[in-house]
């Protein structure tokens, strides 16, 4: 079969590799039929996450139909299914699971050790995100196993378009949980830091708590018309004004109550000395992630405010401001979506026409294309927003 | 801090209540104190010998510069086997060898001489005595720490969402373990608390060994021993304990290993795995993958599931081109 895999850092490539089988009695093998390139993916194109291999296969976000299942599947799932895969994969069955914290599932990373040796604990296993994280198969493919199918794949029925329902893979319940993380309340003002697709869903969720003002910040217009125009938020172009300043004004000088990193660990800052200063330390690994948007996002928020930082993080950080998230009595939350946890709620918000998901995608294209998607993806060309590609 | 010995060692619990075999640190210490100590007395012999036999208070003979060049060499001799070799282990003894020939030489002349030089010569005396009485404390240190040489140790703890009696009775049931020890072939009952354990070896073969069940508490513990005879002596016990606030059963294994030479060495490897302390780890990591999940958490880049061992050489994330079936 054709899939999409890493080779080196800026290198992917089509390439053919056998089709998976069950390993595992709860596992299932899908047919894709939609799959998506991610922001966070664009890390591992760039060569910042450790622990990727020549011809790891790529993609965490992805949809199909099954057509293997193994004997010990437990939910009712059945070949034919159509379903959508969340991207942490989770057992059901561990503490963490149980607690609803399915992206640090104790069970699903079989290289529990080297994480634990890189963040102490281990997070759970990633579809196609480095062996780091489990080395598992990733859904930029014509086929995917998918381990713990019973949990982690999510039938969809027949009524609504891929494009519609794709996004509950990661994106969609990433961006939901950000705005959560933040406790949203009726009438909160919301800064959203990057205009990705996260970001914009993190705005719309924003909206669907209550939020009465959301500010987008980014630097290319088209995604801050985007998040005009579909989110419904206001924007600056941090390129233009200063972000600090102009979120002052907004609020006449209280700042937002609720500040979402959707940036992470790629961050850009206007000043190129700045800018220079971060990336310099990242080549020589003086720190690894870029925490800009972070930084920012806690100087903004207002006294006894939330920051909720969602964006990829994959190691250390240096001038975090912590003299001002302690004085001014802050609450930073995170972690990476425990999509299990709201997969199924979004789907129903989306099917009462609560959320479009859709309006993020600019390209559709085939697999084979996957590489050129990196690309225009990652420079921002042809005002690429969200590339969903058809095995 | 409990003091207990086990197998002839003396060991230490530390606070989580585990017991460690402690080593004779000091002992190697010593022996290469006094390697360089023999190297120093070599070459200070060797390049001023005249000087030498007056300061100590023998003559400045040519009979006397031969002895001391001899004895110069000797202690060259001593720091080559104290320095040279990883570890000292026996050496010391050489240099109470030696001593013995200096005490007697030194003692010959004491009784020839008289006057300053007599004097000069027992105070040479007495420095000898001094020395001989630290090399021989070192060297039975030595011989002692040797002959104890500690068993193996190896310990893991790991939490898991069921409670003490679902993991007691999994574990109690002996013939589970191969199931997620993947060192073990099979472990089979022979008879009331006793039990065959059969270990993979390389190229086919299998190392056996019989254990019996030395106490066991219902949903806490139990502790077994291989039964006296057996060519890889070894213990252990496993604990299950409620975790704080209702969050599972804690599950610590504690093995103890004889390690008497190199042959029964490569023996207890093939019995417990190349590394006993690894192997618990990710036998502990898999008991909890098959008692929460039902089966054990496999990639495409870790097939056979979780391996320190393996986790360096992973296959890139790719499926695999050989049908394997669950």
């Amino acid at each position: 079969m054709k899939a999409n895999c890493w080779l080196a850092p800026n290198r992917v490539a089509v390439e053919e590799v056998p089709e998976p089988t069950i390993l595992n009695p709860r596992d299932a093998v899908l047919k894709v039929t939609s799959t998506a390139i991610c922001g966070s993916d664009l890390h591992l194109l760039d060569g910042f996450i450790p622990a990727m291999r020549r011809g790891d296969v790529l993609g965490h976000e992805f949809m199909g139909e099954i057509v293997e299942l193994g004997a010990g599947a437990r939910d009712g799932l059945r070949v034919g299914d159509r379903v959508v895969v969340g991207f942490p994969i989770a057992c059901g069955d561990c503490g963490s699971c149980q607690r609803g914290l399915y992206s640090v599932c104790e069970n699903s990373n079989p290289n529990a050790a080297i994480a634990e040796t890189a963040m102490g604990h281990t997070p759970a296993g990633i579809f196609g995100y480095s062996h780091l994280l489990g080395g598992y198969a990733g859904g930029q493919a014509e086929f995917v196993r998918v381990p713990y199918a019973d949990v982690g794949a999510l039938k969809v029925g027949d009524e609504l378009p891929d494009e519609q329902v794709l996004f509950l893979s990661d994106v969609l319940p990433t961006g939901y949980m950000a705005a959560e993380m933040g406790d949203v309340k009726p009438g909160d003002v919301v800064a959203v830091w990057g205009a990705g697709p996260v970001g914009q869903f993190a705005a719309v969720s924003a909206f669907l708590l209550g939020a009465e003002q959301v500010v987008v910040i980014d630097r290319f217009p088209y995604r801050l018309r985007i998040a005009r125009d579909r989110a419904g938020a206001e924007t600056i172009n941090y390129e233009e004004t200063d972000v600090l300043d102009t979120l002052r004004e907004m609020t006449a000088g209280r700042g937002p109550d609720v500040c979402i990193d959707a940036v992470g660990m790629e961050s850009h800052h206007p000043s190129a000395a700045l800018q220079a200063y971060d990336r310099a330390k990242q080549a020589v690994k003086a720190e690894t992630d870029r925490p800009h948007a972070l930084r920012e996002a806690i100087l903004a928020c207002r006294n006894g405010g939330t920051v909720a930082a969602i964006g990829a993080y994959g190691g250390f950080i240096d001038k975090f401001p912590m003299g001002s998230f302690m004085n001014r009595s802050l609450t930073l939350r995170s972690g990476q979506a425990h999509v299990q946890r709201y997969m199924r709620p979004l789907l129903e918000r989306i099917h009462r026409g609560e959320i479009d998901p859709s309006f993020i995608i600019t390209h559709t294209m085939r697999l084979d294309d996957a590489p050129h998607g990196y690309d225009i993806f990652k420079n921002k060309q042809d005002d690429c927003l969200k590339v969903v590609l058809k095995p | 801090m409990t003091r207990e010995t086990t197998l002839g060692v003396r060991s230490v619990a530390d606070n989580l209540g585990i017991q460690r075999a402690t080593r004779d640190r000091g002992s190697e210490g010593l022996a290469r104190f006094l390697g360089w100590f023999s190297l120093g007395l070599g070459v200070t012999a060797l390049a001023a010998g005249s000087r030498v036999a007056r300061a100590v208070g023998v003559d400045d003979s040519p009979t006397a510069r031969a002895v001391l060049r001899a004895a110069g060499l000797r202690e060259i001799g001593h720091a080559a086997v104290l320095l040279v070799p990883r570890r000292a282990g026996m050496g010391a003894w050489t240099r109470v060898a030696g001593d013995a020939l200096d005490l007697a030489a030194t003692g010959q002349a004491y009784r020839n001489l008289c006057g300053e030089r007599r004097r000069r010569l027992g105070l040479t005396l007495a420095a000898l005595g001094g020395i001989t009485a630290i090399d021989l404390y070192a060297s039975v240190r030595a011989t002692r720490n040797r002959r104890i040489s500690p068993p193996g140790f190896a310990h893991g703890s790991v939490t898991v969402n069921r409670t003490p009696e679902e993991a007691y009775h999994f574990w109690h049931g002996f013939e589970n373990l191969p199931g997620f020890m993947y060192h073990l072939q099979s472990v089979r009952s022979t008879g009331p608390g006793r039990t065959r354990w059969s270990a993979k070896a390389p190229a086919g073969r299998t190392v056996e060994w019989e254990a019996e069940i030395v106490e066991e508490r219902p949903n806490q513990l139990i502790r077994w021993r291989s039964v006296d005879g057996s060519r890889v002596p070894n213990r252990g016990t496993v604990r299950f304990t409620p975790a704080a606030g209702d969050q599972g059963t804690e599950v610590r294994v504690e093995l103890e290993y004889a390690v008497p030479g190199r042959r029964l060495g490569t023996l207890v490897a093939k019995a417990f795995g190349e590394n006993p302390q690894q192997q618990i780890c990710d036998d502990l990591r898999r008991f909890k993958q098959i008692i929460e999940t039902g089966e054990i958490t496999r990639s495409d880049g870790t097939p056979d599931g979780t391996s320190i061992q393996t986790q360096a050489k992973q296959r890139p994330a790719r499926p695999l081109a050989a049908h394997r079936t669950a």
